[in-house]
This record gives structure tokens, sequence and C-alpha cells, in this order.
């Protein structure tokens, strides 16, 4: 670099650094002057959750195995920040957090916080949405993914009751630009082909895992070949419910003229089939639209498998992993894990809201258990892990990972009042990080294991580097190198923005060693290596 | 020289549901070898030679929908062709459509599909078809045909740092391990002119050392307390780590570095990355690869087709006749299966903007090499474009049966899935005129 482009560096980096403070570094610094969050007014479901804890707890006893001690409040704040916007939460939050009287209940304000963040509804809807429609981009101009996922955040930041919300998915008509909704049946369609309307067999193979946690579609050729529950009919049936939408100048329309034929397994020809349920056919009204008797018939209230599916859901979202595993193969008549049961109830009786539901998780026995033992000696085993006496850890899924990086570069919360730039570098980014990444797609819940690829984008790839380089815009290192007061204090805020933890003292000892009396640009680089090194850590790609 | 390290080496083990899946998985105990452990490559080579079997699969993908009329299956004269004329090939009385002279004059070394049929009529979810052999299906993700092939056969004695299955333009779409894991997905390239991504370290010196000592003292503490089988059994972080590492500082990646073939063997493969990515291929397989994609997109014609299939054609006759002229002068061809595949054809009636759309009622692909039968035609389609079933018809499972069968893999052998399904390798039929030498 030219003498003259280093001194012009320079006064761009004095001049970045004191617009920095005027921003408030040192506010973030020092929790003291920070506004703590509000106690919740709502709290958290007692009743419920002390139900819930009799459950795990006889659970636990009767298995003979100890509990995991109770996860401390930043680690519940960094699974449910994950969960719920998709990325850690930022150093102020955190200091707004502790600043939280001891008696305040901590997870209950935090997901007063969360609920209230922009981030929330468009990051719960397109996990939503990727078990309602998959990640495929779908039939050209008939299927628009984004309008979907667009409504679906709206819902979810009205909270709207559940149970509409499907039913409004499976009845949905018109057209999928101004009813966004009929995006859940314009993705089955096949173009080129001669009938133009959905796809009943995928709309039905849908329904059935999505809305029921139930894999119907495995008959969807022949008979279980693994029991007598479901036979080839009972799918068809199903699908059957769907073969009166048709694509019409006005978008999806219901023709009472349509049926539904297709040739069963053994059968020389095709064979009509009437719109049958494959369980609970007493709730299921016999007048009406077939899709909105389907959509009534789903989401009744006494339709258990309806409640259990979303429960198994949310808990999969907020865990990493299902309650009932396989998450959407849910045994009909149980039996249940502990808790399932129990949720459902609470789930049914709230009216299907699932920020009640998701509180309830959060606030649960088995949610707040810890990672780890206290006694090294005795660590946890696979055993504690299985019957949730331990949280378990499991990958995070790659836009966690990226929205963590780019998170933990501000001191700040990245939320919708971030600037416009800012969020537009971070789209530009993430979708660069996320195709070398690689997504899992339909198997997310399916663990795998980091990959090499993974390894060599987290060590040399783009993103980390200009987000942890000595840069005082882009980079949180480059702030924390010049304005922590202290080595002490510099480290803790890196542990606290990348790990949502404090240091271990082992920790703390080892980094002060290399800091200490460094300055300038050395301190520069000793910091960015310190961020390299947290984001490398297995703990920053893995939830704990 | 690496150190020479025995593929029974445990960090080879395992995924993370290594516990549940090396239970009902066949093999997974070999679990991440889809990355080849240390030795040189021509050892690894040289220790799989002697057997009869293919040992490396490179398909060249033609993303969009490549016209069948336009490639391997011109009907000149008659009105779908829209008279567009075809050219003569090795083989008498095969033709191809114009521009691909070059491809045309080696048509004996490899085969031609033309009644090839899918149930997908949209773009990703038959790009998944072809690659996979499978439908998409709710709740699972079908490993690819390499992902599969990377599994079932593990390197037999000693292997190398490089990636067995690569993916080199993927686009979107590359190649996944699906339910085998995410340790068989595809390693993804760009343009070979460029260097592998990320695999320069971004410090050296004290910097990378320090960085690596705070490393492990974050893994110790992270430890602690923590299943003991975390690290080893399931995140397989620090053994990813330490592999990625060795990557880095490989002289094997020299064969993604094409410039180092001689200047007149990079120019038959044209100037553009394409071509460039079918060199790093064969340079790739020479290595020991064992699957190597190579994605040329722009095939999806809805307008003007007949000019903008011409132009892609324009870029892969070069470079799949130097491919395959290149297999042959290293003796690499009898031990390559070549699949030229797409995931569906092009309407045989074009439409008011001259474009063809989207047709996956029989279309082509080109199959040769690895001891498969050449010169040889198979499927014929309905010169009226009317029929929408091909005679001999061939469904793309068909091609992965036979290519698995080709390999010696038991392509009816169950696999146990994730979901607690068992679900035969391929759902194909080999197809047994490609199948007559072997």
């Amino acid at each position: 670099m030219s003498p003259f482009l280093r001194a012009l560096w320079k006064l761009a980096l004095i001049g970045a650094l004191s617009m920095g403070a005027a921003f408030g570094i040192n506010r973030i610094l020092e929790a003291d002057q920070l506004v703590p969050l509000v106690d919740s007014t709502k709290g958290q479901p007692s009743e419920a959750l002390s139900s819930l804890d009799r459950e795990w707890t006889e659970a636990w006893a009767k298995a003979d195995l100890t509990p995991a001690p109770k996860a401390d409040r930043l680690t519940v704040a960094r699974r449910l920040s994950l969960a719920l916007t998709g990325s850690v939460p930022s150093l102020e939050e955190i200091r707004r957090l502790e600043a939280l009287p001891p008696e305040a209940d901590a997870t209950a304000a935090w997901l007063d916080h969360l609920f209230a963040d922009d981030r929330y509804p468009p990051y719960l809807a397109e996990r939503l949405a990727r078990a309602f429609v998959g990640v495929e981009p779908g039939p050209f101009l008939v299927y628009r993914r984004r309008r979907l996922v667009t409504w679906l955040a709206e819902q979810l930041a009205q909270n709207r009751p559940y149970d509409e919300l499907v039913r409004e998915l499976i009845a949905a008509e018109g057209i999928w630009t101004t009813n966004p909704a009929a995006n859940f049946l314009t993705v089955s369609i096949v173009q080129g082909e001669d009938d133009k309307g959905p796809d009943e067999e995928k709309l039905a193979a849908r329904t059935a895992r999505a809305f029921l946690g139930i894999s119907l579609d495995c008959v969807q050729c022949h008979d279980d070949k693994f029991g007598d529950r479901w036979d080839q009919r009972d799918f068809h049936q199903l699908a059957s419910f769907f073969a009166q939408a048709e694509m019409t100048l006005t978008g999806l329309r219901e023709n009472a003229d349509i049926t539904y034929q297709t040739r069963l397994l053994g059968d020389a020809e095709p064979s009509t089939l009437e719109p049958i349920v494959p369980f609970a056919p007493d709730l299921c009204s016999e007048n009406g639209p077939l899709r909105a008797r389907l959509a009534t018939w789903v989401t009744a209230p006494e339709n258990r498998p309806f409640a259990r599916a979303a429960v198994n859901r949310v808990w999969s979202l907020l865990c990493g992993r299902a309650l009932c595993d396989p998450i959407d193969d849910i045994p009909l008549e149980g039996p249940y894990p502990a808790g399932m049961e129990t949720l459902a109830d609470a789930f049914i009786a709230s009216g299907f809201d699932l920020q009640h539901l998701i509180r309830l998780v959060a606030g649960s026995a088995a949610f707040s258990r810890d990672s780890r033992s206290e006694d090294p000696a005795l660590p946890i085993t696979a055993e504690q892990e299985a019957a949730w006496a331990a949280f378990p850890v499991t990958p995070l899924r790659p836009e966690q990972v990226a929205g963590s990086v780019i998170q933990a570069s501000s001191l700040s919360a990245l939320d919708g009042s971030s600037h416009i730039l800012d969020r537009l570098r971070r789209f530009g980014e993430t979708r660069e990080f996320l195709q070398r990444f690689g997504d899992p797609g339909e198997s997310e819940l399916i663990e795998h294991a980091t990959t090499i690829p993974q390894r060599l984008l987290l060590m040399n790839g783009k993103l980390v580097e200009e987000r942890t380089a000595p840069n005082p815009i882009l980079s949180s290192s480059t702030r924390l190198a010049h304005y922590a007061p202290d080595d002490a204090h510099a480290i803790k805020s890196a542990f606290l923005a990348l790990l949502t933890r404090y240091p271990a003292e082992t920790e703390a000892a080892h980094f002060s060693t290399l800091l200490e009396g460094q300055t300038g640009d050395e301190r520069e680089r000793r910091m960015a290596d310190l961020h390299w090194s947290l984001i490398n850590s297995t703990e920053f790609s893995w939830n704990r | 020289m690496e150190p020479l390290i025995s593929p029974t080496f445990s960090f080879d083990c395992g995924t993370s549901v290594h516990l549940d899946r090396r239970a009902v998985l066949r093999g997974a105990a070999l679990g991440s070898l889809s990355w080849m452990t240390p030795l040189a490559t021509h050892l690894s080579r040289a220790a799989e030679s002697g057997k009869t079997r293919p040992k490396s699969l490179i398909v060249i993908w033609l993303e969009g929908g490549s016209s069948q009329l336009e490639t391997f299956d011109p009907h000149p004269g008659e009105n779908i062709a829209y008279g567009a004329a075809a050219i003569s090939t090795a083989v008498a009385g095969l033709q191809f459509g114009e521009g691909l002279e070059r491809t045309g004059a080696l048509a004996n070394d490899f085969s031609i599909l033309r009644s090839v049929t899918s149930k997908e009529g949209d773009h990703a979810r038959a790009i998944y078809n072809a690659k996979t052999g499978f439908r998409p299906f709710p709740g699972l993700v079908h490993p690819a045909i390499g992902a599969v092939l990377c599994h079932e056969m593990p390197p037999t004695v000693v292997s190398t740092d490089l990636p067995r299955h690569i993916s080199i333009l993927p686009g979107s779409t590359p190649s996944r391990g699906g339910y085998l894991g995410a340790e068989f997905d595809a390693f993804q390239i760009g343009d070979p002119s460029q260097p592998v991504p990320d695999v320069a370290e971004r410090v050296a010196g004290d910097r990378a050392t320090r960085r690596l000592a705070s490393l492990s003292v974050l893994e110790q503490s992270f430890a602690a307390g923590r299943r003991a089988d975390l690290a080893s059994e399931r995140t397989l972080h620090q053994s990813n780590t330490d592999r990625a590492r060795r990557l880095m500082s490989s002289e094997q990646l020299g064969a993604f570095d094409i410039s180092a073939a001689p200047q007149a063997e990079q120019e038959s493969y044209g100037d553009h990355p394409f071509g460039r990515g079918c060199l790093a291929a064969l340079r790739l397989v020479e290595a020991g690869a064992r699957c190597v994609e190579v994605t040329l997109n722009g095939w999806d014609t809805h307008v003007n087709n007949r000019e903008n299939q011409r132009a892609r054609i324009d870029l892969l006759d070069p470079a799949l006749a130097a491919l395959i002229t290149g297999l042959k002068a290293r003796d690499l061809y009898a031990d390559t299966i070549l699949l030229v595949a797409t995931e569906f054809g092009r309407t045989p009636k074009q439409n008011i903007a001259e474009g063809r759309d989207h047709w996956p009622h029989g279309f082509s692909a080109l199959i040769g090499g690895g001891g498969l039968a050449g010169g040889r035609v198979i499927g014929e389609t309905d010169p009226a474009g009317e029929k929408i079933d091909p005679s001999a018809g061939v469904r793309v499972e068909d091609i992965h049966a036979t290519i698995l069968t080709a390999f010696g893999v038991d392509y009816t052998y169950d696999f146990m899935t994730p979901i607690g399904r068992p679900l035969a390798i391929s759902e194909g039929k080999p197809i047994p005129e490609l199948l007559a030498k072997l």
C-alpha cells in the first residue's frame, strides 16, 4: 500500500471509530448504561409448565437418569435467538438481558423481546414453509414461494391461530399472487401435462406429513409392508379431496364435476376413489367443497394428530431434534414421549396459539437442561440426551451460521432497524455462503457431521475474512481492539458476541497472554485472530 | 510426501448419525470415504487396476433440458425438424444434429439412448430425478449416483487427499450425498481457471499457529462435561479440520490446475469454463476421483430453440470429443464411464416463439466407456412427434441401474434410510444391450 493510501486508510479508520463511538459502542460495553429488557408482563404459563416438569422428572427417575444442570440465562437466550431469528443475540441485547433483575423471569422477557423482533416472523415463516411446500423453486409463473413465505410471516406477526392458518392453506382459492396461501397448492402443479390442476398425490403426502405428522405416502404405490395400519386406498382417498381443485382464468377453483381415479396395485383398471379421511371419519363433515371439508377435519381440536404434529414441529425448530423422531411419523395411538400429550393439550386449549406453544417448550424442564454435566469426570451420556435429561448438541443450519458470523461482527442487533445497506449486504453475503456451505433441504433434521468444505469455508472463506479482518466498519474485532477498556474486557466482549457466554478461566488466561502489551495494528490483528478462532470452534456452528 | 495412513484408521470413520446409521446402513463404517486418505494418487490407481470393472464416472450434465432433436435424435426431413439438417457419424446410419461433427466422428466409442423418459416436467424436480434416479420425496433426500459410487466403492488399498466426488460449475444443483450424509456431497469448484475456492490460508506463520493453538484451547473447554463421543462420532469437527488442512497443503491440488496441461491440449477443449471443466474432469479422474460432474447450462430454449441449442452445442462438441480422445489416449476410457445427460428433452412441436418446451416423454443421453457397448442406438421416438411413449423406452432410473451394474454394485440392495424405510439403491433395470460386453 502506498504511503498516501495508507494515510487515507488511517483517516477513514479514525473517522469510522469516532462515528462508532457516537453510535454508542461505549454504551454497549458498559451494561449499566443500557435500558434493561422489560420484565415480562405476560410471564410464563406456570400451571402447564409445572405439570410438564413433573412428567419429565418422573420419566427421568423411572429411567434412573440424572438430569443435567439447568442451563444459564445466556445459553437459553442463544438457543431461542438462533431458533427464532436465525442468529446469535447481539452484545447489546445480551447486556440488556443481563440488566434484568435476578428475580425476573428471563425466558419470558427474552421471548417478549424476540416476538417483537422483526426478524422473528420471516425467519419462522421460512422454517415452516420448508415443511409446507419444501425448498424447490416449483413451477414457473404459477408458483411464488416468496409470496407464500411473506404471507406466512404476516400471519405469524399477528400470531394468528395455527388452525386458521392451516385451513386457509388447504382450502385456498384464487390467484397465487393475490391469495398467497394458494401457493401451497400450486407448487404441486406439473407443467407441460394435460391435467393443469394441482397434483393430488403430492398434496395428500404434504398434508399428511406437515399437518398430521403421518407418512401416509409410504402406501402411495402399495399397501404397507410393515404393518396393517394403512393401505393404498387410504392414501388415494385422502388425495381425492384435492381432485376438484382446478386451474382457471381466475386461479384455483373447485369443480364439483371432477372425480379422482387411480389404478390400485393389482387392479387391471383404474377405479374412482371417493374422498374419505384415513381416520376419525366422524369428525369430517359430509357437506361443502371437498378441500374446505378436509381443512376443517385436519384442524379439528378433537383431531389430536394435528396438535401433535404442530408440537413436534415447534419442538424440533427450538431443539434441533424432534420430540417424536422421525418428525412426520408420529404414532396415531402412542406411546408418546414425556411432554407430547401435555403440550398437545395445552396447544389445543390455547386455541392453537403458536407463541403460547413456543413459551411452553422454551420454559420446559427439558428445554432448559444444559448440554453438559457439572462434573467433567461424568460427562453427559447418550441415554440422558435421548430422554431430554440433557439438551442435545445439534448442528446449526447454514443460515444460522452465516447469520451469526454477520451478527457478531456488529455489536448491536441487525434487525429491521439496522441500516438498509447493512441488510442488503447481509443478503448477498448469506446467499453466497449458503451455496458453498450446503443446505440440507428436506433432510434438515437428519443430523450431519461438519464437512470438509464447511471447515474450509469457515477457515478460509470470504465472509469470515471480511467480517473478522481488521476493519473499523465491518468488524467488531477492530472496534473492540480500540474501545474495550482493557484486555479482559475485549476478550469477554468477543466471547459474548460470538458464543453468547463468558470465557472460562483457562480461555481468558490463554487469550490475555496473546493480547498482553499489544498495541496498534498488531493488537487489531490479534483481536481478529481471536474472532477467527471463536468462529472456527465447534461451539460456534453447533447448538448447545 | 504425506504420511501413509491406512484407510481403517479411525478418523475416517463416521458421520454425525454414525451410531444410528452404522447399525442399519451397509458400509456406513466406511463413513466419509468420499474423501480419499493420504498417499500419492497414482498408487491409488495402481492398486485398483487389474480388475475389469470401471473405476470412475464422468457426468457431463446439460442443465436446462437439451433438445434431443438438435443433438442426438434428429429427424431430418420431418415436420418436427423445422428444416434442420443432420450430419452423419462414424456409425453407418446414425445421424446427429449439426454441430456435433467431432463427437460424431467418435460414435463407435459410445452408445446413444434415444428413448429416455422421466415423470418430472419441472426443472428442479427433473434434475433431482435424473441425478438420483428417484422422484423427490418429502422428508428424504436421495443420494446422487456419484455419492452412491463413493459410498459403495471405498478406495481399496490407499488413496489420496483429494475429494472423490466433485462437481465442476455446479450452479444451484450440485450432486448431493442425501441420506448417505453430507460428507458424500460433491466438492464444488467453479471455472478451473480460478484457484480452488477456500483452500488458501488467509494468514501465515505465527498467526496461523496461534489461531490453531487458540482453537484447541476452545475445543478442550467445549468438550468438558459433554458427551464423550461428540467430537469423534458426531461433529467430526476436529478431524475434518485436520483433513481440510491437509488438503490445503496437498500437492495433489495440482490435479485441479489445468494450466499444467500442454497448451495444445487446453486449446482442444475450448477457451471457456465448460471446456476447462472437462479437462479438469479428465485430470481428476486420472488422479483417482470416483465421480466428477461437469455442468453446461443454458439449454432451456423456450425461445429461438435452434439458434440457442446450437450455441450450446458449439461449446459441447469440441470439449466432449477432446475428453473422449484424452481418456483413450491415457488408457482411462476402459476404466471410466462417461455419461452425457439432461433432465428432460424438448417438445417435438415448436411454440410460437420458435422455442421448444419441456418434454420428458422421450429424450436422449449418451453413454460410453467403462467396457460398455459402443456404436449402438437404443430406442426410437415418433418421427411425427405425436406419441409420448417411445419404443424401447428407458427410464432415468434404468440408466442408474446400468451404471451401478457396470461398476459391480448390487443396485437392488436395500439401504435402511434414516426415515426407517428400506429402499433399493436403484429401482431401475439395467439396459442389457449396453452391458453385453461386461
